[in-house]
């Protein structure tokens, strides 16, 4: 049944059709909305929760840590700050290889103090295991939910996924989402079962000190979890397919790239608007396309290292910055193509940071830019794109 | 023995309890009770930080397995009962 | 794509126009987006709202810059804020302004309606004599002057997103649908 709501609205939606059993959440704008309404539901009955109002994001995370170790199904929502304040037990769930499922709205790290969208908060989760992905409609955020749930779950994998809304844009905007029918989705996602949990009845401690001498064991461990995530994710999509009609375009969404000779790759809403960029140029005869990083962590290696050795340029929209040689997802982009048997020339977009508005025009431009790449290679590698008081216009 | 990473569970877990360490081992003084003196106030049982004292008819008992010879029993004592030794002396 | 914009105060119900919008364009059959403009606002300061419609699934996720439409519900914006900011030439305006008097202050070169949806508001008892809510009004005007939309999805559109007196929101809607009137700037 197809009904008209807000992002926000769609996650708690995709918490409450998979049946989490715990949810423990601290408020944060723009997250507010879908704690709010999960709290209603529970209040009333609708959904059969145990809902536990902490006092910040850390004691979520850590509630969530403990209930999903007891064997419960847990999910949480936060955004921006709450997620790094998170951090530290964010690390702990994926080495722990709890299937957590959280929401992240992706907003703007402060000073300065921003409430808008960009993907600083997320990208800076990159290194703790958790699974990333990053979500271009309302429709998205409630699939990926409850597919998270089903991959997270699998024996192979066993760690926890955060699925990303950008802050007002998907958030607090009302586009319309089908609500799959709860029994079809209790027949996809059957209840969560862990192998180890913690039981009164068969006494363990989890977590325990261990020795440098296999440490690295259980790391190497969790790097299968993330590799056979991979994999996975593609499998549930297909099973998601089948059982409900839809799907999302896997790990590495391609849009008119098969005969690009320019791709620019994307993550998050913008990715949506760029598609109406590449219509537009393609209208012109522009041979371009968009390639959208829906799936971060893990990240699409070989998918990239077929699309570097087809086009000519390849582009990459970083919607955070994190003081390294290039933008985040750049610098694994360009790892990834460093491996192609035919490289392209690339170039980084720093763009959309704080909420700055990231229009079909600015795509455009971003796109005549990237098409020129190829005849200006000893130009900027890394451009930001609308910095007032740099002379370059982009609207 | 190191294990190989097949052999080892997803996530570290342990199914012995903290009591299979024994932290005896690790004394160098040890507490002696002066039971006559003793006042049965329960204070050094309160403060043990490892619960290696036990109260037999209210005077304190130290299980020697654990004692880590931190000295808060002899310090607390508000009788000055206890006295640290070290040990290998008798 | 029809795009729309919405001035308003905080408290007047601006974001619920907006929504209103697109749930009756959705009963429609079309595809709709809706949003506000994401800020930090109180109560009384000037609100914006958007929405967009469309027959095919709409990806465009960024801001609305040249809308089809604007909306206003509160006339006092009139004078501090720019309204008619990137309407499209052949753009429609509709006002929260009484039916008899002239509009003053405006460039001809746009078409304008009005719809006092405050007194329509009041009469229907929306709100209260001081703060009346006139977006359910005010969208029974937009059902007039916008011929994509029909006043029967609005009133659904309003049933589905009033919190108490949905009948009187639909009947004030009716009235306003039916009293709206092109005027001359």
């Amino acid at each position: 049944m197809r009904k008209v709501m807000t992002g926000n609205y769609a996650s708690a939606w995709g918490a409450r059709l998979s049946r989490a059993e715990v949810i423990a959440a601290y408020p944060i704008t723009p997250q507010t909305s879908i704690v709010e309404k999960l709290a209603d539901w529970v209040s009333t009955g609708e959904m059969k929760a145990n809902f536990i109002p902490v006092e910040s994001e850390h004691s979520a995370m850590a509630a969530c840590i403990a209930a999903q170790a007891a064997g419960a199904r847990t999910y949480t929502a936060t955004s921006s700050h709450g997620l790094t304040l998170m951090h530290e037990v964010l690390m702990w769930a994926s080495g722990a290889r709890l299937p957590i499922v959280m929401t992240n709205v992706s907003r703007a790290m402060a000073p300065p103090w921003s409430v808008w969208v960009d993907h600083m908060d997320s990208v800076a989760q990159r290194d703790t295991g958790w699974m990333e992905f990053f979500c271009q409609s309302n429709q998205e955020v409630l699939d990926t939910i409850i597919m998270a749930y089903k991959v997270c779950e699998s024996k192979g994998v066993m760690l926890p996924a955060m699925v990303i809304e950008d802050a007002f844009i998907l958030s607090h905007t009302s586009e319309p989402v089908d609500l799959p029918d709860p029994a079809i989705v209790d027949d996809f996602l059957p209840s969560y079962a862990p192998e180890l949990k913690l039981e009164v009845g068969k006494p363990m401690g989890f977590g325990s000190l261990v020795r440098p001498d296999q440490y690295m064991e259980f790391r190497y461990k969790a790097m299968l979890g993330m590799k056979d995530a991979h994999d996975r994710f593609l499998r549930v999509e297909q099973e998601f397919k089948q059982v409900f009609g839809r799907e999302h375009g896997g790990l590495l969404e391609r849009y008119r790239c098969d005969d690009a000779e320019f791709v620019l790759v994307a993550a998050g809403s913008v990715a949506a608007t760029a598609k109406d960029a590449v219509d537009a140029l393609r209208a012109k005869g522009f041979p371009v396309g968009l390639a959208r990083i829906r799936s971060f962590r893990p990240f699409p290696h070989e998918e990239f290292k077929a699309l570097g050795a087809k086009v000519a340029g390849l582009g990459v929209l970083d919607r955070s910055y994190t003081f390294g040689a290039a933008g985040a997802m750049y610098t694994e982009v360009k790892a990834s193509v460093y491996s192609s048997s035919k490289r392209p020339v690339m170039k980084n977009y720093i763009a959309g940071l704080g909420g700055r508005d990231i229009t079909p025009k600015i795509l455009e431009r971003i796109f005549e830019d990237l098409m020129l790449v190829t005849k200006r290679p000893e130009g900027n590698e890394v451009e930001w794109v609308e910095v007032a008081g740099l002379p370059r216009r982009w609207r | 023995m190191t294990k190989g990473y097949e052999e080892l569970p997803i996530t570290p877990v342990s199914d012995t309890p903290s009591t299979v360490n024994l932290t005896g081992n690790w004394r160098v003084i040890r507490p002696v009770v002066d039971k006559e003196k003793c006042k049965r106030c329960t204070i050094c049982w309160k403060f043990c930080p490892d619960g290696a004292i036990i109260l037999v008819d209210g005077v304190p008992e130290v299980d020697l397995k654990f004692c880590k010879g931190c000295g808060i029993c002899a310090f607390e004592c508000p009788a000055k009962c206890i006295v640290m030794v070290k040990e290998g002396l008798e | 794509m029809i795009e729309v914009r919405f001035h308003g105060r905080g408290g007047q119900g601006v974001v619920i126009a907006s929504e209103v919008l697109a749930e009756a364009a959705f009963r429609m059959g079309f595809e709709v987006a809706s949003f506000p403009f994401f800020g930090v606002e109180r109560r009384g300061a000037p609100v914006t709202a958007f929405a967009r419609f469309d027959t095919k699934p709409i990806r465009n996720k960024s801001s609305i810059y040249e809308p089809d439409y604007i909306v206003v519900l509160d006339n006092s914006l009139l004078k501090g804020v720019d309204i008619l900011e990137g309407l499209k030439p052949e753009g429609k305006v509709l006002i929260n302004y009484p039916e008899d008097r002239p509009l003053v202050g405006l460039p001809d070169r746009f078409r304008y309606f009005v719809i006092d949806a405050t007194g329509i508001a009041v009469k229907h008892g929306i709100g209260s004599r001081t703060t009346p809510i006139v977006n359910t009004a005010i969208m029974g005007g937009f059902a007039k002057v916008c011929d994509a939309v029909s006043i029967d999805a609005v009133q659904a559109g309003i049933r589905e997103h009033a919190p108490v007196k949905e009948e009187e929101n639909a009947a004030a809607a009716r009235e306003a649908y039916e009293r709206t009137k092109e005027v001359k700037a």
